[in-house]
């Protein structure tokens, strides 16, 4: 236990460097893309000269690019995100709203990605070179080939609108009363479509380290072991293969956390999803910077937390890696 | 619809209206108008600001004006175009320093308190004039607004301004809000600005982020039996595919401002129960043209303008670009206008041969390479079709030995490198034209203009003739020389060519025959929808 709180701490302060790092690059990213928030606003608006500078006065635009970096890290030290420009809410609030629906959809992608993949995987890695390693191991390279928005449309077209069988997109019904289950219930159903589409992507890839992990373990001393003293072909897939070939798919899970949430983005827009990867690219496109940064930043706590339960988990999982992870 | 004669526009919805018929044994019943009901549509972006008496912009109007009001809105058959709401009655007088509007009786705002002259003294004074993006300009003269009972609002100006201008700024620029909500604390932080207060047929509900908006029946509106409608929803559908198959899946039953893309029009008007609407857009329409840097010595010719205008085939921008839903253009008023338009301009046909020769004239011989120069030409990213004409017109040019290198922004960066940086040669920007040229036409290209107001000549282009024209129209009191003035000015503009008008367009809606009393008006997507209606059990009742 004293191993894990040692390993926490450790990472934490790194974090924080990197948190700052990932803000003030953020940053200096966006001031370079041309076009400020007023630019964006005024899209659609147009307008004088007198009401672009109202603007850009009340947006606190009209102040040096290392005033406004400075006061950001300031309020940000007081753990303030800010005010958003096109939203006139605290961004705080905002991405509060946002943040649940994506992690639901990146935890049901990620549970069915890695549960199926590695399910299949193991099935497919049990007799490495059979038809059914062949079928899987090409369907899923297929699936991996395809763009996530792409199948999307492709779910959405069957299913939403020729089958009607599920909801062609948002999060749940709207404007209906529903609480409690029913509700959750409702959520389930239409997320369904759009954990499909992002879940399916990743699965490929889940499934192939499994059987090339397998297909390495079956050479090992161990399995040979393992034959000569008699166990069952079952026993050793499960309980020898398959178990050493599960370590680098735990690493792989917190590496693959932050790609599912920039896929997200692509997802949430094909299926309306208000969740914060949609969010993120609303941001950009109105160049509202302090937005931008607070979903960046909460992305990257998120990415490092998770990442963090990986290390913790794996040092139960091996004691060998534990012990030298914390060391190093 | 004056001269507005695109065969296959109206063919289509035509033969869209002719399928349903046959095919849809439930519109008979769709043709009378139902109480009651829900109607579920497409918005594709979310208004951080709801009110329209900042905020003159169609997006916001598309939602916020079945809440607020305005003193008129555009008809079809109205007198002068226009039809009464919050007014009943208007008149100017003689001398242009004043106009008088007669206020509707028994209007509630939606918190029950009673709407009089005094708001709208409030609006146009505190609101309009200082605030709105377009109210500064039109109501920059506006010194007072005189109301000597509740019924009557006369607005003073302290110099004269023609009264034909005020009336045309009637359907966009005149939103009335409450005096009693806004006159405490910032105009601009009111929370009023994200839910909005009104008088109109619909009550703001709620609005959930990145999901919908929901309005509700005014059950205490004036018009008699109105509105039809219980509940309106918008569901925000942020995907470019994702209004038409919502259609075709029967989750929403309308998507207007063309939410179905163009391409995928006739397709869907083959759907059963699905219609397409060309009409109800007339006084929203977009130009498409081609702005001109006067910066650069080779387009401060007008030999070269010319040239440019002569490489582009109009009727091929229509027909490919914009797929038939169009019109081509002549002048900067387009050709739908009642009021201003006038056919009576030089014009210069598709001819390459011709082109080439003016190019040489102006002395701009082609290279060994088959160029004469080259030019940075920078379509806007706001439509499909500005950045579908951006291709086409660098193929034109490439025709005549003009090499333009295409660069592609988003809208920020596009705005900016336009209209503030001036780092383009040639740009294709879609102006909108509201109904008359001084409110936002004129000043494409009027010259004095500073830095940054986008839409607006920074092309450095200067007319001193034109000035004059432009300045003299703002002044004209009599309706029917102000609008020879603004013929004249049309003249001008395709003469010297300080940007080259292309086409007109508009949007297309896509609707569920079920719903009823949709486009009878010339701005219908963005009036109150009192009288629209809808018989379908949506997919959320059920």
């Amino acid at each position: 236990m004293n191993r894990a709180l040692t390993l926490i701490r450790r990472r934490l302060v790194g974090s924080i460097f990197v948190l700052l790092i990932v803000v003030i690059g953020t940053f200096l990213l966006l001031e370079a893309a041309p076009g400020d928030a007023v630019d964006a606003y005024i899209v659609s608006t147009g307008g004088d000269a007198g009401m672009i500078e109202l603007l850009r006065h009340r947006w606190g635009l009209d102040q040096s690019e290392l005033t406004r970096l400075a006061s950001y890290l300031w309020a940000l030290l007081h753990l303030d995100l800010g005010q958003s420009v096109t939203f006139s809410r605290p961004i705080r609030d905002v991405i509060l709203e946002r943040l649940p629906n994506t992690l639901l959809l990146m935890v049901s992608a990620t549970a069915l990605s890695f549960g199926l993949g590695s399910a299949l995987g193991i099935y497919a890695g049990a007799r490495p070179g059979s038809f059914r390693d062949r079928f899987l191991s090409i369907g899923s390279l297929a699936l991996y080939a395809v763009p996530g928005f792409w199948l999307g449309l492709v779910l959405i077209v069957i299913f939403a609108v020729d089958l009607r069988w599920l909801p062609i997109g948002g999060i749940e019904t709207l404007a209906s009363d529903k609480t409690g289950l029913a509700r959750a219930a409702d959520i389930a159903v239409h997320l369904v479509l759009p954990v499909s589409a992002l879940g399916f992507i990743y699965l490929a890839l889940y499934l192939r380290m499994m059987r090339a992990g397998m297909a390495e373990a079956w050479r090992q001393d161990f399995v040979l072991a393992a034959r000569a003293r008699g166990l069952s072909r079952r026993r050793i897939v499960l309980a020898h293969v398959a178990r050493n070939a599960l370590l680098p798919l735990v690493t792989m899970l917190g590496l693959q956390s932050a790609q599912m949430l920039g896929g997200s983005v692509v997802i949430e827009s094909v299926f309306s999803v208000p969740g914060l990867g949609r969010l993120a690219q609303e941001a950009v496109a109105a160049r509202d910077t302090p937005l931008l940064l607070g979903i960046i930043l909460v992305s990257a706590v998120l990415v490092i937390l998770i990442n963090l339960l990986v290390d913790i988990a794996y040092a139960f999982l091996d004691p060998r890696v534990g012990a030298s992870g914390v060391d190093a | 619809m004056s001269g507005f004669t695109i065969s296959r526009r109206t063919m289509l919805a035509g033969s869209a209206m002719l399928l349903a018929s046959t095919a849809m044994p439930t519109l008979g019943r769709a043709q009378t108008p139902k109480k009651g009901g829900r109607l579920v549509l497409a918005a594709d972006s979310e208004p951080r600001n709801l009110n329209p008496a900042i905020v003159a912009s169609n997006g916001v109007f598309f939602i916020s004006s079945k809440i607020v009001e305005t003193l008129a809105e555009a008809s079809f058959d109205g007198k002068d175009g226009l039809a009464p709401r919050l007014a009943v009655s208007w008149e100017g007088a003689a001398d242009g320093l004043s106009a008088t509007f007669k206020l509707r009786e028994g209007v509630k705002w939606h918190d029950g308190k009673p709407f009089t002259s005094a708001d709208v003294a409030f609006s146009a004074l505190q609101i309009w004039k200082p605030l709105q993006n377009l109210g500064r300009t039109v109501f920059k003269d506006l010194s007072a607004v005189e109301t000597p009972d509740a019924r009557t609002a006369v607005f003073k100006f302290a110099k004269p301004t023609p009264f034909q201008l005020i009336r045309n700024a009637l359907p966009a620029l005149s939103s009335v809000v409450p005096k009693h909500l806004y006159e405490v604390g910032k105009i601009e932080d009111n929370p009023a600005n994200i839910a909005p207060v009104g008088t109109g047929p619909f009550k703001f509900a709620e609005y959930k982020a990145g999901q919908y908006y929901r309005l509700t029946k005014n059950t205490d509106y004036w018009g008699k039996d109105e509105p039809y409608l219980d509940e309106i929803i918008y569901q925000v559908l942020p995907d470019r595919t994702s209004a038409a198959s919502a259609l075709e899946a029967e989750e929403i039953q309308l998507a207007a401002f063309s939410a179905v893309p163009l391409a995928d029009l006739d397709r869907i008007s083959k759907v059963p129960g699905l219609k397409v609407i060309t009409k109800g857009y007339e006084g929203l329409t977009y130009q498409l043209v081609v702005e001109i840097n006067h910066r650069r010595k080779e387009l401060a010719d007008l030999k070269v303008r010319q040239a440019i205008a002569h490489a582009i085939d109009k009727d091929f921008v229509v027909k490919t670009v914009f797929l038939g839903y169009a019109a081509t253009a002549t002048g900067p008023v387009p050709k739908n206008d009642p009021q201003f338009y006038t056919a009576d301009v030089p014009t210069y046909a598709f001819d390459v041969a011709k082109a080439n020769a003016l190019l040489d004239e102006a002395g701009y011989k082609k290279g060994a390479d088959g160029n004469r120069f080259s030019l940075k030409l920078l379509p806007a990213p706001y439509f499909n079709e500005t950045k579908q004409f951006g291709d086409y017109l660098r193929q034109a040019l490439a025709a005549i030995g003009i090499d333009a290198q295409l660069v592609n922004n988003d809208s920020a960066a596009h705005i900016k490198a336009v209209y503030t940086d001036h780092a383009f040669d040639l740009a294709v920007g879609p102006p909108v034209f509201r109904g008359d040229p001084a409110i936002s036409t004129t000043i494409l290209v009027q010259s004095g203009i500073p830095d940054g107001v986008p839409f607006s000549n920074q092309g450095g282009y200067k007319n001193d003739a034109l000035d004059a024209l432009i300045t003299k129209a703002s002044e004209t009191l009599d309706t029917s020389a102000r609008t020879d003035l603004y013929k004249e000015f049309q003249k001008e503009v395709a003469a010297d060519l300080p940007l080259i008008n292309v086409a007109e367009w508009s949007f297309i809606s896509v609707a569920r025959d079920t719903v009823g009393n949709i486009a009878n008006n010339p701005r219908w997507a963005v009036s109150n929808w009192a009288d629209t209606y809808n018989w379908a059990d949506t997919y959320l009742e059920s």
